[in-house]
């Protein structure tokens, strides 16, 4: 799921600075999961930037709001509907897709993004969260065993580890990370199938998902 | 006029190449004293490429000066910095200036180096960098358009004899090998039975490969150390790091030049592989007192 | 809203544990300032960032947070986490400028009344210091 982090405070306060009416509406989805944008996420930012305005002396309200998936128009109408008329400004704590919806909904309205959205990826245990996947389009991992080297391995290589894998199999940049291909490789040789690494594969062909990326069902 | 590297490589006995590390700045001035001091000592000459993630000249427009002061150049291109479509284009370039050896490297992590918020590049891999090579030195470019002048380059690649756990990169190495490679330069060796190992294997796969041993020269126990945790693809051992610190003050590099010329040595005498590639980071102008060392 | 002109404090108490000092405290007739509001919890583990942070809101100047002992705790890591939320808050609270110092983390058992007198003390001078 799509992993988002929250912006510095500092930041945010900036963004919506000037303003006396804003709603703070979070998501219910992948930012809850990863405790950036989630109902509560959404009141413990509220509650700050309250105290924050208070110690001010500035005039700020807030209205608070989580949609269940920010990322469908439908959903977004649904639950905010009505509740914007006296708004001046957005602050959403969805990840940018979710942003960027809520934005096309009330064009009139400047909308701020609270997150910082980060990567495709999942909880490997509470309160961590680790990318898994770079979204690009042509798949690899029925070659690597199910490990993908795109985002795991820190250089993207398809065909072995580079020359400056650290000893015990640890990456170049980062002596706590595990290098991927050698992770591949433990996992083919278990499996019996290293001949797929031995295997050369061709360059990558980075036209496979023409960015901005678009896909149409058949069906639509 | 130096003789063509490819042509050395078939026929010496022992070949020796070294490394010239760039400037980070237009000045050449130290570049060319330092080429001009081993042009003739050496079979060939590297030149680094942003080596280490550090941006330096380049490359290519050091081998320039090497040819123009008769020497033979080496190009080092990396994956790090340049699409398919740029290295493609230097290759070209490089070929028509007189360049015609060049070695194939992925290229060490923009982390690494000081400019480390950069966008990496790595639109290929190493491997696939051959596989270019082969390409354009068959009269077409990577996607199969004929070329208007073609190229004929010597290929090299390299590798990590010392890796742990060898496996991955030995099957990497393969396929380097598998695509066609006229020599081979090793990243730093300290340990010759793990070369001897390496040989074993690299001779199975390979029998005309010219291997050239990575020679690191160490200038005292802190640096070892330092490049054990920050230079990617070096380890050195304990025991060198022990002899390099039993030194007199003052005398790191004299030590760390005994052991890179012993090192040469028995590489040499046991005719382990075929020759020696020495990497003087920053110290080129000792490169011949180690060849001295070593008797050659 | 206020802004803690009154140094109100507010206890969130476990009811194993500090619930049962404080009340202990009262019966032994030890006294304690009074702008101390006390909220029973099932367990410090309860009390979540936002109930503190509104605790502010609503006009605390200092909240506390009090649990069993580590180890004791009979939802095993209630009070644990309890420590690691009130971390987090002091941090979203210095990121608004206010002392991260204002909002703290106690443990005892339910016989420290004295303890528990002692540390609504130091709560209420911090807080008057300001």
């Amino acid at each position: 799921m799509i992993i988002a982090e929250r912006k510095p405070f500092e930041e945010i306060k900036n963004m919506i600075a000037g303003y006396k009416r804003i709603l703070v509406v979070g998501c219910r989805t992948c930012v809850t999961i990863c405790w950036a944008g989630g109902e509560k996420e959404v009141g413990i930012l509220s509650s700050q930037l309250r105290l924050q305005s208070g110690r001010n002396g500035n005039e700020l309200s807030i209205l608070e709001a989580t949609v269940e998936r920010q990322c469908e128009k439908e959903m977004v109408t649904q639950e905010l509907g009505d509740k914007v008329q006296d708004i001046e400004a957005i602050l959403s704590m969805g990840c940018g897709v979710g942003v960027q919806t809520i934005a096309e909904i009330y064009e009139d309205k400047p909308v701020f993004p609270a997150l910082n959205t980060a990567f495709v990826g999942m909880p490997e245990r509470e309160g961590l969260w680790i990318e898994m996947c770079a979204a690009c389009g042509d798949c690899f991992l029925d070659r690597t065993g199910g490990i993908c080297p795109v985002v795991r391995c820190a250089k993207g290589l398809l065909n072995g580890p580079c020359g400056g894998t650290r000893r015990g199999g640890k990456c170049e940049i980062d002596p706590e990370k595990d290098c991927a291909w050698v992770l591949i490789y433990r996992r083919l040789e278990k499996q019996g199938r290293l001949d797929l690494m031995r295997k050369y594969y061709e360059a990558k062909n980075y036209r496979k998902v023409k960015r901005p990326g678009k896909i149409e069902a058949l069906e639509a | 006029m130096a003789k063509p590297f490819r042509e050395t490589l078939k026929k010496k006995d022992f070949i020796v190449t070294a490394e010239a590390g760039p400037v980070k700045g237009s000045n050449v001035t130290n570049m060319v004293e330092h080429i001009e001091l081993l042009k003739d000592k050496v079979d060939g000459l590297n030149v680094t490429d942003n080596q280490s993630a550090v941006m330096r000249y380049p490359s290519l427009g050091t081998c320039l000066l090497v040819k123009e002061h008769g020497g033979e150049p080496i190009l080092q291109i990396t994956c790090r910095d340049r699409n398919r479509l740029a290295i493609q284009a230097d290759l070209l370039f490089a070929y028509s200036r007189g360049i015609d050896n060049v070695l194939c490297l992925t290229g060490d992590s923009v982390d690494v180096g000081d400019h480390k918020e950069a966008k990496p590049v790595f639109d290929l891999d190493s491997v696939q960098l051959i596989h270019l090579v082969h390409s354009l030195n068959s009269g077409k470019d990577m996607v199969g358009n004929e070329l208007d002048g073609g190229v004929d380059y010597c290929i090299g690649a390299s590798a990590t004899p010392s890796a742990d756990p060898i496996e991955p990169q030995l099957i990497k190495f393969d396929k380097k090998l598998d695509a066609g490679v006229d020599f081979v330069q090793t990243q730093a060796v300290y340990d010759l039975n793990e070369l001897k190992r390496f040989m074993e294997h690299t001779r199975k796969m390979d029998g005309k490969v010219k291997v050239l041993a990575g020679i690191v020269l160490l200038v005292g126990a802190k640096m070892a150390m330092w490049m054990n945790d920050n230079v990617p693809g070096i380890f050195v051992p304990q025991h060198f790091i022990d002899e390099m610190a039993e030194a007199p003050k003052g005398k790191g590099v004299s030590r760390g030049i005994e052991i890179a010329g012993r090192l040469v040595r028995q590489i040499k005498e046991e005719r382990i592989c075929d020759g020696v590639h020495i990497m003087a980071i920053g110290r080129e102008e000792r490169v011949p007192d180690i060849l001295e060392a070593a008797g050659i | 809203m206020s802004m803690g002109t009154d140094n109100k404090i507010i206890a969130f108490c476990c009811e194993k544990s500090a619930y049962l000092a404080a009340d202990r405290a009262g019966r032994m007739r030890l006294y304690y300032p009074d702008n101390v509001r006390i909220i029973r919890v099932p367990c410090a583990g309860r009390v979540d960032a936002l109930h503190m942070l509104r605790a502010f809101e609503k006009g605390a100047a200092g909240v506390l947070v009090m649990g069993c002992q580590e180890g004791a705790c009979q939802h095993l890591t209630g009070n644990l986490r309890a420590k690691e939320r009130v971390r987090y808050t002091a941090s979203l609270l210095e990121e608004v400028g206010m002392d991260g110092a204002r909002v703290k983390m106690v443990n005892l058992g339910p016989d420290m009344a004295q303890k528990f007198v002692r540390v609504v003390k130091d709560m209420a001078e911090k807080i008057k210091e300001r």
